[in-house]
């Protein structure tokens, strides 16, 4: 094998990688609001929000990449609190319906002001995230989460997921819970956009589509929402199939888009619907 | 000037009108917020398109691709959601599965079609254009406008004038009472989504031949606009979705003459999120909507 | 009074389900609330218990108005209830829905959830030991570990009891508390609603089996209608010539005479 062909195959692994890591943080941020009984499909437009902020603030501001990862969770978390409104009240269907919306919108604005580069998108952006920083985040969120969801309060999670009107009558405040999720969802997905931007070192007003959006949905409904493992696994089978199986690449999309419509009919509880053992409190 | 840009923006608004009108009815009836709808939509563009290449003229191409669009729109809810009906799912879980077969029949058209750009073939509006008073519309405009007044008009007539509509509304309010009463809600059901899907054909069609553009992904780029209009006229409203649709459309260009042309999405997204804010079930439209 | 109504109004396009009710509820004892099928009882419920908004009137809660407040925030000062229709958390285990009860007695930070320090593992099990209790109080403690929705019908109404009292709460509201029970059955839930009762929880529960709450309670009040027409102890509504017309029609009323 010629160097250049071990290079090649290095590099590609490489991007398997990398989008390992960061679809596991995408498939957390879809767990957090499916975990409490919603449905919110702003992850992409999240992601790209995080994406776009943090480049911009390595490549017009110079600042440094530990400054700049926090950072870009500001903007995602701007854009949740103002789609859901201002006493962040919107649930169910129009929940949904705004934050496909707002994926739509954001690729508009991309396209359409220079600061963002228009459809050439933005590149050049420092590498500056290497996989162990991936990794370590998605490890944290997902340590992070393990505790919440054995704790009393992934227990409230789970009874308003269950049944909204029981779960306010046992005093939880569903709405503070809802929002809380919609919050969390935006971190996840800010930092996932920063990461990937400063992995990658390129990024394009069409990576935070309908299309994405949609994908990230898939991750965690063939996971599962048992456990916060679940859609992660999710998320790495979806990620690894199309490099396993070669004919599958082109068809990657169509294979997100039944995953998601045979889940929802054929297994609702995900492939991994071991829950994990609760703790009291 | 501004004369000219207001009827700019209410024809604009007339083919956003028209591809809520059965978006609309769909999720009035059936309770589904279908995504699956942007679909029937391009295939109804699509079925045209292969149907006038075979030399059928654009006016027999227009009702068979309706009808065929309606078919697959049939065919699509037998197969996802009569099952999600008899469980009784929640507004949610239908939701996905349409998003899930949405992203892959737009994916699979995409790799089997590719992704290029078509067009109608030049027929028998192409050019023309109407002039007086110092406007000037196309005439494929007026050929969208007088579609969507004819077809909003029919549906209005169908719901609220015919025994069939008394049904289809006895339905949408209260299912298991309607079927108590004899009504066939399968058939029913699958009469609204042939309606629908007829309806978003048609608008297909009519709307492909306006922008002059056909693409796999058509319907979705239409999608914003579908939950604009009905959101703001109120779900499952008619002529909520008529007037949101006029609305949306002079919002659009005024945004586009006075501010920024990249600002239209960005604006017409503002009006849902605001109406979404404030009035959960519409602007116009008196909450028939949902009830708990 | 430990829960006041007063003019208590809520409509629906074209009905008064709940027509200006005045309700007291004292400090102590078991109380009830009784009427025929649709005089407006659970209704009434939902506004008290906040699942609700009223159209008009006013729900003074131990000394505070709560009109205005979110069922949640009424829980979590000291409202439990029930529901006519069971709705315990199927697919949670028996004791993961006691502990549910519990969450207005949470009180754990989010960092002391992720890092478990000392003193939230001690709440932790003092929460167990409390959701246990309530559990022993409803007779489920042996099948603390089974999945709520496995249980026979009766326990998933007692459970429903056990996870609102897990929370100790003030008031515990019961909505049907008997319906579809068989006599046995029957007679241990009044034995446990005294029992709750004998513990200072105060209860307030609907009916529309009057014998059941004959002997049980302190005093009814009941509705017809969503009218309120009879307040007082239960020996005096039997006499009520209107209570016996809103459960058995004027004619057969008049056909039994006082008799009644």
């Amino acid at each position: 094998m010629s160097m250049a062909a071990l290079d090649d195959l290095l590099w590609t692994y490489q991007n398997v990688i990398t989008a390992l890591g960061i679809n596991g943080l995408l498939a957390l941020s879809m767990y957090v609001v499916l975990a409490v009984g919603q449905l919110s499909l702003g992850q992409a437009a999240f992601m790209g929000l995080g994406a776009y902020s943090a480049a911009l603030m390595s490549l017009k501001l110079a600042w440094p990449f530990w400054a700049v990862l926090p950072l870009s969770c500001v903007a995602p978390v701007a854009f949740a609190l103002a789609v859901g409104g201002p006493t962040l009240r919107l649930s169910g269907v129009y929940l949904a319906i705004a934050t496909i919306g707002l994926g739509e919108v954001m690729r508009g604005v991309y396209l359409n002001i220079d600061l963002f580069g228009g459809a050439l998108g933005l590149s050049g952006i420092p590498e500056a995230a290497p996989q162990w920083v991936i990794f370590a985040v998605l490890g944290l969120a997902l340590f992070v989460l393990w505790r919440i969801g054995r704790s009393g309060v992934g227990r409230a999670m789970e009874a308003m997921r269950l049944d909204e009107t029981a779960a306010l009558s046992m005093g939880v405040n569903v709405r503070r819970y809802r929002r809380n999720a919609l919050l969390a969802s935006a971190v996840l997905a800010g930092l996932a956009g920063a990461l990937s931007a400063h992995a990658t070192s390129f990024i394009g007003p069409n990576d935070f589509g309908f299309e994405p959006a949609v994908s990230i949905l898939s991750f965690a409904l063939l996971g599962g929402i048992g456990s916060p493992f679940a859609p992660v696994l999710g998320a790495w089978l979806l990620t690894l199939l199309p490099e396993v199986l070669r004919p599958l690449a082109d068809l990657r999309l169509v294979l997100n888009g039944v995953v998601i419509v045979l889940a929802v009919l054929f297994l609702p509880r995900g492939l991994l619907s071991w829950r994990m053992p609760r703790r009291a409190m | 000037m501004l004369a000219q840009q207001l009827l700019n923006g209410l024809l604009l608004g007339a083919t956003y009108a028209l591809f809520a009108l059965g978006f609309t009815l769909m999720f009035g009836v059936l309770r589904v917020v279908n995504l699956t709808y942007g679909f029937y939509f391009t295939a109804g563009a699509f079925i045209a398109l292969w149907l006038t290449q075979f030399g059928l003229s654009l006016w027999l191409a227009l009702p068979a691709a309706a009808i065929a669009s309606g078919g697959i729109a049939v065919a699509v809810d037998w197969l996802l959601l009569t099952r999600l009906r008899r469980a009784k799912a929640d507004e949610l879980t239908s939701l996905m599965v349409t998003l899930g077969a949405v992203l892959a029949l737009y994916a699979a058209m995409t790799a089997w079609l590719g992704p290029d750009i078509r067009r109608l073939p030049p027929g028998v509006i192409a050019g023309g254009a109407l002039e007086a008073f110092g406007l000037r519309v196309s005439t494929a405009q007026l050929l969208i406008l007088l579609a969507c007044v004819l077809l909003a008009g029919g549906l209005l007539w169908l719901m609220r004038a015919t025994r069939l509509g008394l049904a289809i509304r006895a339905m949408a309010e209260r299912p298991d009472t309607a079927a108590l009463m004899g009504i066939a809600t399968g058939q029913l059901a699958a009469l609204v989504s042939f309606i629908s899907g007829a309806l978003a054909g048609a608008g297909g069609v009519l709307i492909g031949l306006n922008f002059n553009a056909i693409h796999p992904y058509m319907g979705e780029s239409m999608m914003l606009r579908g939950f604009v209009v009905i959101v703001v006229g109120g779900l499952g409203d008619i002529f909520g979705a008529l007037a949101a649709g006029l609305l949306l459309g002079v919002v659009e260009v005024l945004t586009a003459g006075y501010l920024a042309s990249g600002l239209k999405e960005a604006v017409a997204f503002a009006l849902l999120v605001a109406v979404l804010w404030t009035r959960p079930s519409g602007l116009f439209g008196v909450a028939q909507g949902r009830k708990a | 009074m430990l829960l006041a109504t007063e003019q208590l109004t809520r409509r629906y396009a074209g009905l008064i389900a709940v027509d200006a009710v005045d309700l007291a509820v004292p400090d102590t004892g078991i109380h009830a609330v009784i009427g025929p099928n649709g005089a407006g009882k659970t209704t009434l419920f939902n506004l008290i218990s906040g699942l609700t908004p009223p159209s008009s009137g006013r729900i003074v809660f131990a000394g505070s108005d709560v009109t205005g407040d979110p069922a949640d925030r009424r829980a979590r000062a000291g409202m439990a209830r029930t529901f006519q229709n069971i709705r315990v958390f199927n697919s949670m285990s028996v004791l993961d829905n006691a502990l549910t009860g519990l969450h207005p007695r949470l009180t754990a930070s989010l960092p002391a959830i992720v890092t478990r320090l000392p003193g939230f593992r001690r709440e932790e099990s003092a929460a167990i030991a409390r959701a246990r209790a309530a559990l022993g109080l409803a007779g489920l403690l042996t099948r603390a570990h089974e999945a709520a929705g496995a249980l026979p019908y009766g326990d998933q109404r007692r459970l429903e009891i056990a996870r609102a009292m897990a929370g100790e709460p003030r008031l515990l509201l019961l909505d049907e508390p008997a319906a579809g029970m068989n006599p046995a059955e029957r007679a241990s839930l009044a034995a446990l609603i005294r029992a709750i009762a004998a513990g200072g929880t105060t209860v307030l529960l609907v009916e529309h089996d009057m014998p059941f709450v004959m002997g049980l309670c302190d005093s009814v009040t009941v509705l017809n209608f969503g009218r309120r027409i009879f307040s007082g102890p239960p020996a005096a509504a039997r006499q009520n010539k209107a209570v016996i017309e809103a459960y058995l029609g004027p004619k057969v009323a008049a056909r039994l005479g006082g008799a009644a």
